[in-house]
């Protein structure tokens, strides 16, 4: 048997240490989240008003954030944001601020899709049956939105659990920059650390999102 | 913004977008190949290349391509498999998206009822025909919209190689704004060159999914 490197992660506080740094990227992302789904919402409502100038604004915001990797809006805000305005953003801040931002355009898109995806004759069918708009909305579209929209913000949640590692790259101290600084500090004992390290980082992150793919994937199957 | 700073750093960046465009274009290729086998072993159901390509997707979909590089490029030279980043960026690419793509795929073989394979194949064509002509044009029509999707998300991934010594652009651009303090040439230069890999495909991508989408038109 090979020396994969895993007795590192036994040695004083390393994996504590570990799951301390995986607990930095997904507070960053439950708090991206948490401010991501109510903006979201909104903005997916606005989305389908049929006033030009919000739909060419809600458009505009939707695209150039959908079409910017993520690290590079990170660099904008943190790195941009400096120079241009002088402002000494964290980088724990910077990622929350790029991330609810993205989260806001990622919800606001479903939103969006999941009510224009009501078809209009059941808008007609509710007002031929003499309910008010009002009594429309919120007993036959809204139950439909939102049985349409569970499973899919839960994937959002996944994919920015999985985005949050890309924190590491403007300096925040999380789960990868932690298992860097183990490696480095048992360069000299135990030399095979990098594999057994990663590796663990590896699982620890499958096992953050696994079970809510899993939860988003029953729920889609069903509310079918 | 400094116009002569552009014109200096614009060759560097330029260089490091053919890098971007390169590893991820081959990538994505080897991301498809690994999605149409893993949906094959799927459809097919084929015994044990089912359970193997299904654990595979799991792991693939849950986990981040930083750590998945992090893994490849310092992790596995430990057990003497040492690779150059080059390769490890175009393998972790791939790894990261055969599951995606292999997804995509199987949407689309799901969405086209089993009845027609069985029809087809009773009506006297052959298994090859009956994919051929049959399902995989259904199939690769609804699959479209997710399958161009799928390659803007990994085109974006790329951004992560910069973590494994590759010289792509978002190296160039940190490289760029710690030596000369450049910041606001670098992060212009950076997401132009970013938008004009990006734009064409976004743009290219809606077209060929508005020629291709005949599925279910007869329905």
């Amino acid at each position: 048997m090979p020396d994969l490197g895993l007795e590192v992660l036994l040695k004083g506080r390393n994996l504590a240490r570990l799951l301390g740094g995986l607990w930095v990227a997904l507070r960053i992302s439950l708090l991206s989240v948490a401010i991501s789904i109510p903006a979201g919402i909104l903005l997916g409502v606005v989305m389908t008003w049929k006033n030009p100038v919000t739909q060419a604004l809600s458009r505009l915001y939707l695209e150039i954030i959908r079409i910017m990797p993520q690290l590079v809006l990170l660099f904008l805000v943190f790195f941009g944001t400096t120079r241009v305005f002088g402002w000494d953003l964290s980088g724990e801040l910077s990622s929350v601020i790029v991330f609810t931002l993205w989260g806001t355009a990622e919800m606001g898109d479903l939103v969006r899709g999941a009510l224009v995806s009501i078809p209009p004759h059941q808008y007609e069918s509710a007002a031929a049956l003499g309910l008010t708009e009002r009594q429309t909305f919120f007993c036959v579209v809204l139950p439909q939105t939102v049985r349409r929209l569970i499973p899919l913000s839960i994937n959002l949640i996944t994919r920015m659990i999985k985005t949050t590692s890309l924190v590491l790259m403007i300096g925040v101290v999380e789960v990868l920059k932690v298992a860097q600084q183990i490696i480095e500090a048992n360069r000299m004992s135990s030399p095979n650390a990098a594999f057994g390290v990663y590796l663990t980082v590896f699982m620890l992150y499958f096992l953050a999102c696994w079970p809510i793919s899993l939860l988003a994937r029953r729920l889609e199957e069903l509310w079918r | 913004m400094s116009i002569a700073v552009l014109r200096d750093y614009l060759p560097l960046f330029a260089r490091s977008a053919l890098l971007t465009v390169r590893l991820g274009a081959l990538g994505i290729l080897l991301a498809v190949l690994v999605g149409v086998l893993c949906s094959a072993a799927q459809y097919f159901r084929l015994p044990v290349l089912q359970q193997l390509s299904a654990v595979y997707i799991e792991l693939s979909r849950n986990t981040p391509l930083l750590v998945q590089l992090f893994f490849l490029y310092y992790g596995l030279p430990k057990l003497g498999i040492r690779t150059d980043p080059a390769v490890c960026g175009v393998a972790g690419l791939a790894f990261l998206g055969g599951s995606y793509m292999a997804e995509a795929f199987r949407s689309g073989l799901e969405a086209v009822d089993r009845v027609q394979l069985e029809s087809a194949l009773s009506l006297g064509l052959t298994n090859a025909q009956a994919m051929g002509s049959v399902i995989l044009p259904q199939a690769l029509s609804i699959s479209m919209p997710a399958l161009v999707a799928n390659v803007i998300f990994l085109l974006k991934e790329t951004s992560v190689f910069s973590a494994v010594s590759l010289m792509d652009l978002m190296f160039t651009a940190k490289d760029l704004i710690g030596l000369h303090y450049n910041t606001v040439e670098s992060l212009t230069l950076l997401v132009v060159f970013y938008l004009l890999i990006l734009l064409p495909i976004s743009i290219l991508g809606s077209l060929v999914e508005r020629r291709l989408r005949y599925a279910g038109s007869g329905t």
